[in-house]
């Protein structure tokens, strides 16, 4: 029977020869992940059920990367349990303060997420390694504490819908626009339950870095996962940085399909959305006059090199709006000195840019950039929902760091074209 | 038999709304339940009452991974959510955490904020006192109710390392 790639990740990891849509399997997972929210309410039920040792402490991943650097007392505690699990099960993966990066960013630039595997994290955003061609999902503490002991879990296995994408596309269209573009087309529960899976030659064409985005915004559609077939682009990225040997699966030719939608990208232009959903989306040039407080550029949806690379093409020699904060924070410490080291943030501190050490941060209202009562922000992050950023009365704009950027500079949103 | 005050929300709750992100520094339950659904009701907290019941729309519990949106649901003292649809991870949460959630699109569409309502896990369904109408829900996937009946995924990790160490 021909099947998709999420279905021949499933039947693999659970010991089938094929798997179909609906079916529950207990699979092995590859990579356990767990962050400073999610990992001690984990952490706890482990205790709890008297368990000593983790499965295997080289696939236990936990990132303190949420409320960190600490922002508060609380915070400080919560890492502290991370933090003494890690060295009582002498978890291998563990990234403290100044190794530490977004999970999502660092775990596929640590090599420790290769193509195939069969990846939980309790983090929503988890989804994003899909563009390394392996099945990563998010998933609760419970389950995060089931996978840690068991080194398995039960999985339905998901429908999948295909999303071809063709053409060339124009300046300034980044793969944020085709993830945004496609949560506007289906809307935030168009997924749901379902693996998506992204392809065709405007796909091929796209470097690393812009295929983690797609990635890591199916979830923001109700995916399950997100996933890219690895090819070149995909093993040149994974070559020099595997901790473990990969396998690359592919969809049959013939295998099924709930859906299936082509995307034009040469007819695409860069687009926001607004608040307070993803799916709310318009070409900047359509939004209108809309002043702005504060820009931030990265999380794990678009933090990493090319993303600021591209947030730099636009700062250079420019000055951010003087009513406006920008706020750029590499993922990763591997993107922070790179960015260092290419003169970047020469470029964002002269724009009058504040950069900032790796964390998830303002992306979800925690801390390093919190909005108050009735202010609005461009953001690179992924989601625009209610008090998402801060007060429940402000408003979250997701763009592409092109855009981000112009709008730091002009006040305003506006298309990269207009302080170009 | 759960029965109690319908509070009735649309389409798309997400996480942030259930529990935002500001509170996530605890994981403590009766913390969190004062900060339950604050971003879309700041009272709803301190008007609900044990045994209440959510009704919602499509995809409820959308965004986040956060078991803390379970968790302050039910230590705000909510007894079920109502809701057409739920998203993914919540809905695997609740289970996990022992929130019942059941999926009821004729219910919820009928239901009005305030109406007396009764969920049945056992026979299926879903009344509206105040209306004096029932509607049948959606059962749980035979799995699940089975992994139910061992008393939780919990119960079942506990069961298999007592298998392995024996």
């Amino acid at each position: 029977m021909a099947m998709t790639m999420a279905e021949k990740i499933l039947a693999d990891h659970a010991g089938f020869e094929e798997v179909a849509p609906g079916q529950i399997v207990n699979a092995r997972v590859d990579i356990v992940l767990g962050n400073d929210v999610t990992a001690p309410i984990a952490i706890k039920a482990f205790r709890e059920l008297g368990a000593e040792k983790v499965f295997d402490s080289e696939r236990v991943v936990l990132v303190p990367d949420h409320f960190t650097p600490n922002k508060d007392i609380k915070s400080a505690q919560q890492c502290k349990v991370l933090r003494e699990f890690a060295r009582e099960q002498g978890l291998v993966h563990y990234f403290e303060v100044g190794q530490m990066g977004i999970e999502h960013a660092l775990l596929p630039e640590q090599g420790i997420v290769v193509p195939g595997d069969l990846v939980v994290g309790a983090d929503s955003h988890t989804c994003t390694y899909g563009a390394l061609g392996a099945f990563a999902t998010g998933v609760g503490s419970t389950d995060l504490a089931a996978a840690m002991i068991l080194g398995e879990l039960w999985f339905r296995v998901p429908e999948s819908m295909l999303f071809i994408y063709y053409g060339h596309r124009g300046e300034y269209v980044t793969g944020k626009d085709y993830v945004l573009h496609t949560i506007g087309l289906i809307g935030v529960d168009g997924a749901r339950y379902r693996a998506m899976e992204f392809t065709g030659e405007a796909i091929t064409a796209l470097p690393m870095d812009e295929r983690f985005t797609m990635s890591n915004m199916a979830i923001e559609a109700g995916g399950k996962a997100g996933l890219i077939a690895p090819d070149q682009v995909t093993l040149e990225y994974v070559r020099p940085r595997a901790k473990r040997p990969w396998k690359v699966y592919e969809s049959d030719p013939g295998a099924s399909y709930v859906e299936a939608l082509e995307i034009d990208v040469s007819r695409l232009i860069p687009v926001v959305a607004l608040p307070h959903l993803p799916e709310n989306v318009k070409p900047v040039a359509e939004v209108g006059e809309i002043p702005i407080d504060q820009v931030v550029i990265g999380s794990c949806t678009n933090g990493r090199i090319t993303d600021l690379r591209q947030a730099a093409q636009v700062l250079k020699g420019r000055k951010v709006h003087p009513y406006v904060r920008l706020i750029i924070i590499p993922a990763t410490q591997e993107i922070y000195r790179q960015a260092m080291e290419e003169g970047l943030f020469e470029i964002f501190v002269e724009a009058g840019a504040a950069v900032s050490t790796p964390t998830c941060g303002p992306c979800l209202g925690g801390h390093m950039g919190v909005l108050a009562e009735g202010e609005r922000a461009v953001a690179t992050t992924n989601r625009n929902f209610v008090g998402r950023m801060g007060h429940p009365k402000s408003e979250v704009y997701l763009s592409n760091p092109y855009v981000a950027a112009a709008s730091a500079i002009a006040g305003r949103i506006v298309h990269p074209m207009e302080v170009l | 038999m759960i029965r109690g005050r319908a509070w009735k929300f649309g389409d798309h709750i997400d996480t942030d709304v259930i529990i935002p992100a500001r509170y996530l520094n605890t994981s403590d339950p009766g913390e969190l339940a004062r900060h339950c659904m604050e971003d879309a009701d700041p009272q709803f907290a301190s008007k609900v009452r044990s045994g209440d019941v959510i009704v919602a729309g499509e995809n409820f519990g959308c965004g986040s991974s956060r078991e803390h949106a379970p968790i302050a649901i039910k230590a705000a003292g909510v007894a079920c959510v109502v809701a057409k649809s739920f998203a993914r991870i919540f809905y695997r949460n609740a289970f996990n955490t022992g929130l019942p959630i059941v999926e009821c699109p004729e219910g919820v569409e009928a239901i009005q904020d305030g109406d007396e309502v009764e969920v049945d896990l056992e026979r299926g369904v879903v009344r509206d006192i105040t209306r004096g109408e029932e509607y049948p829900f959606v059962p749980i996937p035979p799995f699940m109710q089975e992994l139910l009946s061992k008393g939780g995924l919990l119960e079942y990790v506990r069961e298999r390392m007592s298998s392995s160490a024996g």
